[in-house]
This record gives structure tokens, C-alpha cells and sequence, in this order.
């Protein structure tokens, strides 16, 4: 087998050398019961070329050829070369959590780089060196507000990704923490009176996400004013990090939970992406996951340690802020990679980007007399159209013309089954957009 | 001093300060196309509070100085690819690049977890052979694979347990964890909502099943047992442990993080484990990456199945996958979309290229612990002398005569060209370490490694300074942690507005 390096005469040396007569007798301390005594029944083995042929035959059986209006907490963004290059690297890709910090400063360099620029694009004080995703962020930033409070109740906006809350609830169900949510106004914003009613000296914190999953920009200085007012936290989640190229960010809140899949990493058919905690330095010592300090060595070389360990499970165990061990590192040198090549203007300008197209294809799309935006708000590059009739069939009409169409609202809000979200970012070409326009005004014009 | 070590050599590395002290005003790494629709006023579209100016501290560099800042930082790190890297528990084995090379696949990577089901049936065949090919493995009845880790597929799997159990009208208070587990299987069972008690294992590090038997009752959900154990040996009497839990009505947890000593050769559903979980990470190769992405498929007993999380692959009766959500006894959603897809990718790559020979890899894997342990016996303490499966456990209790601990011995392995072994764990074994060699040993690296440790026993007995001083090969030495943790530096700031420049 070509990743096992053994001639089969040194395989035996080394049987004699433990003084074994086979390998079975390597195994004789699980229960004879319960030893295999014939094969597996896997597929395989196979070869390299076999294997590149079984998957891009799966490939071959998915979306390629079709144009896509979906964001919804993924984006298809350029992804640059250099981004992949560098976390193609055996030393990044290879190499274990940087515990031994003589031979991981690499590692460790880059992490202290990826919070430094999580805290500057979020406008924080301190960040982690990721979390799972960014729906487990929010959950965990939610457990965070719990303890840093000592108050056992979240309410959380329903213009938070529908995904994200099902996390939350799975994670406050045992936590002792009780969930309330409430909904939008007109604007597609939350709905600021109702949070307000809903608020009071039991809450931990308010939990919003911009921009929103309807696609709209939340005021957050304003909810940052109303959780502070009732001693609550304010918890900002961000699913499109490139937003914050040109968003104002979200610097009132006390924690940040943020998605930064966007920054160079892949779809790939939901994962792995790379979350982030951010946050206000007074927090940091309950913050979740891994922290990278600067530090020095004898000779007074500088150098980067994990730090704050006290918090995590491997020295607190049944007392850690969180159980997480394994995060999303090789995906938070990917998002580093990528915005240090992006870099101030290049942010900028993509977010702009993103902005404009949106924005073009909003106006392409309402020129088409029976849709019309559902909600007035301020959006970033994703917004709600309402249609004359239900999304869902209105793109199985669009598929026959290879276009996946705007995600149908009414499978995570009954009450939108006539409203569809269409994302457009910078890989969009004008003529796609004016080709979805052109096919919706036809499938809408001919009569059901 | 340096004729004994013949596996590492000096060389040049580069320096290289933070990327944002390399930045200017004007440089940059990218350019876009320009914009083929109008462009648009920021304030007027968004209104002026809502936009942001550019941000402060930004880096400003090329491509090349991109690439230069991050290759340089890359040579500062050990990997598997420079050599063995034997951390005791982590599995670090060989990471195949014609993984890396299908994940990226254009129809693989592109994909999006919300187009329709029909546009995605090469995912879910992916994510369903997959899910067979870890239940063939496991001999376990049900699976998610939505798990982004070990830790959350530990806290799946506890939340599994708890489902089930108040299904039957008691989700009980307690769970058992052996002093000898993870860190994460207390931080994950309280998280769960259950309180934790340890339970001490016996002389010889194992479970110790007459004391089970006096503690299991009606409070007990569940034992959380890590199999083979920490100290890298196989629970003897798992099944009889298994036994006693169900008795009671509790279940049995495993902890597979050490599943390379088992893959082909014995399955935990058929020694009583109800529910467990794996690191793809770990046994299934996909890699480390400096501390991530893995992913924590878990595997379950058929009384588990109907509250796995949600979504679960189905069939439908057209004969095609979709995902399906509408699963009333659901625990719910441990994570958005479909998992850590791109690392199920590579896992299913892995396994496809091994197929039933997997039981190759894993008597390799064993064979080389054992070799070390042979070869090393009679210069480390073994505390637990059971037959050791896939890693083996040695104390620094010899060596501390000479006031020479683990730590710095590990750190002296550095300068032999290895990455040091796990340190401090598994917590039974006072200095522990901790070696795991995987298969992806050739016989000479072994021996290399095997001879660095016998050199730095005699030095530890000759010259213990040198050892307890070491690294003396690298960029950095050891750094101050205390300080570090003391006083937290946790980013890079600017200089500060008038203060002086260079």
C-alpha cells in the first residue's frame, strides 16, 4: 500500500525484535470475542487515478454549468491562487496545534495575525483563533453572555440566520439558558419595540445578526444602547464578513460571533468554514477556544505562546469555558492569507463591488412589474424580492433555464413563501444578473 | 555532542516581522475587474452611519511580500511532512495529497449547501458512502456526520444520550468519565447538563468494574470511556462495563479517539458501546492544519437513531438522497449546513484508497508502538505494563533523579530533528510520555527516534543542563508563558498618533 512504508521483511524484523511470532500477536490483548476474523466489507482499495475518477464522477452529478443566487450565510467569492498556495503548504497544512511553541511560531505568528485582523475589521478589542463555524460562534457567544452576566435568558432577533438560532437552542436547551426570539418591522429590521418590551433585567444579552438574513443592515448602536440599558450584553453575529469592508462594524457590541468564510475559503458544500469570537478585553478571560499571545523568549526574542489556557478543557476540564479543542485553524491562515492580499483599498473596493452589483441587480429585478423588494432597509449584496407567486415554483421554472434562483424564504419563515433571497457578489457577471431578470420576466409573464 | 544527531542539520532560516509592520501606504496584493455596472455611493445607498471608513492598521503589500511573509513563517514550523511526529493521542499520520487534490475539484468545492437536492446528488453519495464505509468500521447501526470536531461530536453524542434517556421519563444527572480521559469529556458532559463524576482506574490503568459496579445507579446516564485508553491499552472489560450500564438502564459512551488501533481489527458496536465518536482528523488522516478543520461523525446503536441530529440523509422513493429535517425527536442542530463536507471529502478518499487493507495500517501502526516500547523499555519507566496498542505511555520518573522531566526532554527531542511526544497526559501517569508513532513510520525513522530518546536518557544522567536548557536549535527558546498570561497580548496595535517614528 503506497502510504505504508514497510517491506514486508522489515515488518518482520521488527516482530522479532518485539519478540512476537505475527501480527495477531500484537492484538491478542482485545478479547478474542470481539477480534475480526475476516475482512471488512469496504469499497476499495483504490488506486489514485481510481480515486480522482470516483470524484469527479460525483462532481459530474452536481450543480456545474448552473448560475447561482445563493449566499445565506455562504458566499461565492474569489477565492485568490496565493490563498491556496500558502495553506497547501506541508508546514501549515501538516503540523499539529502549535503546543510546542519552539517549532510552531509559524503557526502561532499567523494566528496572532488572524486576531489582529478580526479585531480590526470588527472593531473589537481581543479575538480568538477561530471557532467551529459561525453558527456555533453565536451559540458559544451566548454561553459567554450567560456567564459573563450571571443572567439565564437570550432574546435573540429572527432575522438571525434560521440555522444559527436552531444551534443556539440546541446549545441553551442544557446550558439553563431560555431563548426568546422576536420579530422584524416593516424596515426588515428588528423589530426595536418589541425587543424592547421583550428586555428586561433577566437578560443576558440581545442577539442580532448584520447584515441580516433578510439581507438588511441592523442599527447596532442604537440596540447596543437598548441590551445596555437593561445591563444585557449586545451580541452582533456576522455571516458576511465582506460587508465589513464598507459596513460601519459593529464596535458597540460586547461580542462579536462571526462567519469569515468569505475570506478566501470555498463553499464547499457548507463547510469547513471559520468562525470567530470577538470581543471587549474586559471578557477575554471567559472567552471560548484558543488565544495566541506575544511574548519573548531568554534572550529577549520575541515570540507567540497559546495563552490563557486556564479557560480551556485540556487544564480546567469539567470547569472550561467551552469543550472546544480542535477549531478551524488551517481555514483561519486561509482567511488571513486572503485579506492581507486584499489588504485596505482591495477590501474596500471588493465590498463596493459587491454593493453596486447588488444594487443593480435589485433595480434589474424590480423593473419586472410583479416582484418588488420586500423590505426597504439598507442591504449590503444579498436582498428579499417578493414575487407574485410561490419561490419555490417559480424556480423550478428557473432551473430548466440553469439557473438556481433566489432561496425560497418560506422554508425557514412560513409566513415568506412568496419572498426568495438573491445574493450577488463580484463573481457575478452583469449578464447573469440580466439573464435571471430576463428569464423571471418571462416565467412570471406566462399565465400559471 | 551533535554526531549523535543524525536526523536534523542546521540551516538558514529567514526573519520576519508582523505582517503589519511590513505595510505602506498604496501597496497592494490584488486588483479586481473593473466593475461592469454603476458604480454607487456607499452613504447614499446605505446611509452615512452605516458605512465605515477604510480600516485603521490594515496591511498594505504585494503578492510577493504576501507570499514571502507566510512561506518564511511556514519554515518555522515542524510537520509531518519533515518527519515523525509521535504526539501521543493525535494521530499524526501521513495526510494524502490526492485528498487535498479531490476536495478542490470544481463540482466538489463549489458546491452550496442550499442549492436543490437534485443539483447535489454527488454530495450526499459522497456523505452516504462515507457513512457506510464508518459504520462497516465502527459495527455501529446509525450516523451523523455533522459534527465539526471531536468535541462536538463528544457533545452530540451526550446529547443523544440524554434524549434517549428522558424519552424513557429520566434524563438522570451524572455522567462517568475515568480519571484517564480527554479534557474535553468533562467540559463536554457538563455542557450537555450533566454534572461529571471521575471514577480513579485501577492498578493497571484500566476501568476498574468493581467500583462501576458500586456506582452505577439510577443517576447515571452514562460512562464515557476512551477505548483502547489513554495510556494506549485495550479496556479489557469494556463489555462487562457495558454490561453493568445497561443493567441499570445507563448507557455506554466511546470516545474513539483512538481509533487507530482498531480500524479492521475490532469494532466497539460489538463490545456494547451505544454511542461514539470519531476524529476524521485523526484516524482517517484528513489534516491537522496547525489545530483544525476535523470533523466528529458519530455513530449510534439503533435506540438512538430517531434523535440524531438534524439533517439526516435519506432516500426517497425516486431512489435519490436528499436531506431530511422533518425529525420530531431530533436533539436538533448542532452546527449550520452539512458538516465539515470538505474534510468528509478527504476522509472518503482515505478510506476508498485503503478499502478493507485499513487492518494494514492499523497492525502497522501498533507494530511500530510496540517496537518503541521494546526498544525503550529499559531506558523509561513504563508504569501500566498491559500490552500496548497503537501509542505507549512511559513516565519520566528515571529521569527526574537527575531533575530532568518529561517537558524537557521533549524539548530536547527538538534539536534531534522530532517533534516532541504528548507531555502531562494522560493525567494517571505522573510525567508522562507519551508516544504515538502512527504507521506512517518507516522502520528507520523508528530507529532514529528511538535512538535520539536513548541519547537523551544518557545525556539526562550525564549533562541533565543541556536537557533541561534545550531547544538550542531553534529560531526561538523557551518562551515566557507566565508573562504571556499574566499580562496578554493578544493583537498588534499601531503606534500611537505623535508618537515618535523610528
Amino acid at each position: 500500500m503506497r502510504y505504508l512504508p514497510k517491506s514486508p521483511s522489515e515488518r518482520q524484523a521488527m516482530l522479532e525484535a518485539i519478540g512476537a511470532r505475527s501480527t495477531e500477536d500484537l492484538f491478542t490483548s482485545i478479547p478474542a470475542a470481539y477480534r475480526l476474523k475476516q475482512p471488512l466489507n469496504l469499497p476499495g482499495p483504490l488506486s489514485e487515478m481510481e480515486i480522482i475518477e470516483y470524484f469527479r464522477g460525483r462532481a459530474n452529478e452536481n450543480s456545474r454549468g448552473y448560475t447561482c443566487f445563493l449566499g445565506a450565510g455562504v458566499y461565492n467569492h474569489h477565492r485568490l491562487v496565493v490563498t491556496d498556495t500558502i495553506i497547501q503548504r506541508g508546514e501549515f497544512l501538516t503540523s499539529y496545534t502549535p503546543y510546542q511553541p519552539e517549532i510552531s511560531q509559524g503557526t502561532l505568528q499567523a494566528i496572532f495575525e488572524f486576531q489582529t485582523l478580526m479585531c480590526q475589521l470588527t472593531g473589537q478589542e481581543v479575538a480568538n483563533a477561530s471557532m467551529w463555524d459561525g453558527s456555533t460562534a453565536l451559540a458559544e457567544a451566548a454561553l459567554m453572555a450567560e456567564r459573563v452576566t450571571g443572567r439565564h435568558r437570550v432574546v435573540v432577533s429572527r432575522t438571525v440566520h434560521p440555522e444559527y438560532r436552531q444551534v443556539l437552542t440546541t446549545y441553551a436547551r442544557n446550558a439553563g439558558l431560555q431563548v426568546e426570539e422576536v420579530g422584524w418591522a416593516a424596515a426588515g429590521q428588528v423589530d426595536a419595540q418589541a425587543l424592547s418590551a421583550a428586555v428586561n433585567d433577566a437578560t443576558a444579552a440581545v442577539i442580532v445578526q448584520t447584515p441580516n438574513f433578510l439581507g438588511v443592515l441592523e442599527q447596532v448602536p442604537q440596540l447596543a444602547e437598548l441590551a445596555r440599558a437593561k445591563g444585557a450584553l449586545l451580541v452582533v453575529a456576522v455571516t458576511e464578513a465582506v460587508s465589513l469592508g464598507i459596513v460601519r462594524p459593529p464596535a458597540e457590541a460586547d461580542i462579536v460571533a462571526m462567519e469569515a468564510q468569505s475570506f478566501g475559503l470555498p463553499p464547499s458544500y457548507g463547510g469547513p468554514f471559520v468562525g470567530v469570537i470577538a470581543t471587549r478585553e474586559k471578557f477575554v478571560r471567559q472567552m471560548p477556544g484558543r488565544l495566541t499571545g506575544q511574548t519573548t523568549d531568554h534572550d529577549g526574542r520575541r515570540g507567540f505562546v497559546l495563552t490563557l489556557a486556564t479557560r480551556e478543557q485540556h487544564i480546567r476540564r469539567e470547569k472550561a469555558t467551552s469543550n472546544i479543542c480542535t477549531n478551524q485553524a488551517l481555514c483561519a491562515l486561509a482567511a488571513s492569507v486572503h485579506l492581507c492580499l486584499l489588504g485596505k483599498e482591495g477590501l474596500r473596493e471588493l465590498a463596493a463591488q459587491n454593493l453596486a452589483k447588488a444594487r443593480f441587480a435589485a433595480a434589474e429585478l424590480e423593473k419586472i412589474p410583479s416582484v418588488r423588494r420586500a423590505f426597504a432597509g439598507p442591504s449590503f449584496n444579498e436582498f428579499v424580492v417578493t414575487l407574485p407567486r410561490s419561490v419555490r415554483l417559480v424556480n423550478a421554472e428557473l432551473l430548466k433555464e440553469k439557473i438556481v434562483g433566489p432561496l425560497p424564504l418560506g422554508s425557514f419563515y412560513p409566513e415568506l413563501t412568496k419572498q426568495g433571497l438573491v445574493c450577488v457578489t463580484e463573481t457575478t457577471p452583469r449578464s447573469e444578473i440580466e439573464r435571471l431578470a430576463a428569464s423571471l420576466r418571462q416565467i412570471l409573464e406566462t399565465p400559471v | 555532542m551533535t554526531d549523535r544527531i543524525k536526523k536534523a542539520g542546521r540551516h538558514v532560516n529567514q526573519s520576519e516581522g508582523l505582517i503589519f509592520e511590513k505595510s505602506a501606504p498604496g501597496k497592494r496584493g490584488m486588483e479586481l475587474p473593473p466593475l461592469d455596472v454603476p458604480a454607487v455611493d456607499a452613504r447614499q445607498a446605505l446611509g452615512a452611519a452605516q458605512v465605515r471608513d477604510a480600516v485603521d492598521g490594515f496591511p498594505e503589500v504585494s503578492e510577493i511580500e504576501v507570499i514571502r511573509h507566510f512561506t518564511r513563517l511556514s519554515t518555522w514550523n515542524y510537520a509531518i511532512d519533515l518527519g515523525m511526529y509521535p504526539l501521543g493521542s493525535c494521530t499524526m499520520k501521513y495526510n494524502p495529497r490526492v485528498n487535498e487534490y479531490v476536495a478542490r475539484l470544481d463540482g466538489i468545492a463549489t458546491e452550496h449547501p442550499y442549492q436543490p437536492a437534485e443539483l447535489s446528488q454527488g454530495c450526499l453519495k459522497i456523505l452516504e458512502t462515507l457513512q457506510n464505509c464508518l459504520l462497516e468500521i465502527t459495527g455501529m447501526d446509525a450516523i451523523t456526520l455533522e459534527p465539526a470536531s471531536g468535541a462536538q461530536g463528544e457533545l452530540t453524542g451526550m446529547l443523544l444520550i440524554r434524549a434517549c434517556l428522558e424519552s424513557r421519563g429520566n434524563a438522570r444527572k451524572k455522567v462517568l468519565i475515568p480519571d484517564s480521559a480527554h479534557g474535553t469529556n468533562p467540559a463536554t458532559a457538563v455542557i450537555a447538563g450533566y454534572q461529571v463524576e471521575n471514577i480513579r482506574s485501577d492498578a493497571q490503568g484500566q476501568i476498574d468494574v468493581a467500583r462501576l459496579k458500586e456506582i452505577v445507579n439510577d443517576d447515571v446516564a452514562a460512562l464515557m470511556v476512551t477505548n483502547p485508553s489513554t495510556v494506549g491499552v485495550f479496556e479489557q472489560r469494556i463489555a462487562e462495563a457495558a454490561e453493568i450500564l445497561h443493567a441499570k438502564g445507563a448507557l455506554l459512551y466511546m470516545d474513539g479517539a483512538n481509533m487507530n488501533a482498531l480500524a479492521g481489527v475490532a469494532r466497539p458496536g460489538d463490545f456494547g458501546v451505544d454511542v461514539m465518536h470519531l476524529n476524521l482528523h485523526k484516524t482517517f488522516s484528513t489534516p491537522h492544519g496547525g489545530g483544525g478543520p476535523g470533523a466528529g461523525p458519530v455513530m449510534v446503536k439503533k435506540i438512538l437513531e430517531p434523535f440524531l441530529p438534524v439533517p439526516v440523509l435519506a432516500r426517497k422513493a425516486d431512489g435519490s438522497l436528499a436531506l431530511d429535517t422533518n425529525r420530531p425527536k431530533s436533539i436538533g442542530r448542532v452546527r449550520a449546513f452539512c458538516g465539515n463536507f470538505g474534510v468528509l471529502v478527504r476522509a472518503l478518499a482515505y478510506t476508498l484508497a485503503y478499502g478493507p487493507g485499513i487492518r494494514q495500517a492499523t497492525e502497522d501502526a501498533v507494530l511500530n508502538a510496540n517496537y518503541i516500547r521494546k526498544r525503550l523499555e529499559a531506558h523509561y519507566e513504563l508504569p501500566y505494563k498491559l500490552p500496548s496498542l497503537h501509542e505507549v505511555v512511559f513516565s519520566d520518573v528515571r529521569q527526574k533523579k537527575h531533575g530532568v522531566s518529561t517537558i524537557d526532554i521533549a524539548k530536547r527531542l527538538i534539536d534531534y530533528g522530532f517533534h516532541p511526544y504528548t507531555t502531562a497526559f494522560p493525567l494517571i501517569v505522573s510525567g508522562a510520555l507519551m508516544i504515538e508513532p502512527t504507521e506512517s513510520e518507516s522502520k528507520e525513522e523508528c530507529d532514529l527516534f528511538i535512538d535520539a530518546m536513548r541519547s537523551i536518557a544518557e545525556e539526562a544522567a550525564t549533562n541533565s543542563e543541556l536537557v533541561k536548557t534545550a531547544p538550542h536549535s531553534t529560531r526561538v527558546g523557551r518562551l515566557d508563558e507566565v508573562t504571556a498570561a499574566r499580562k496578554p497580548i493578544l493583537r498588534w496595535r499601531p503606534r500611537a498618533t505623535g508618537e515618535a517614528a523610528d
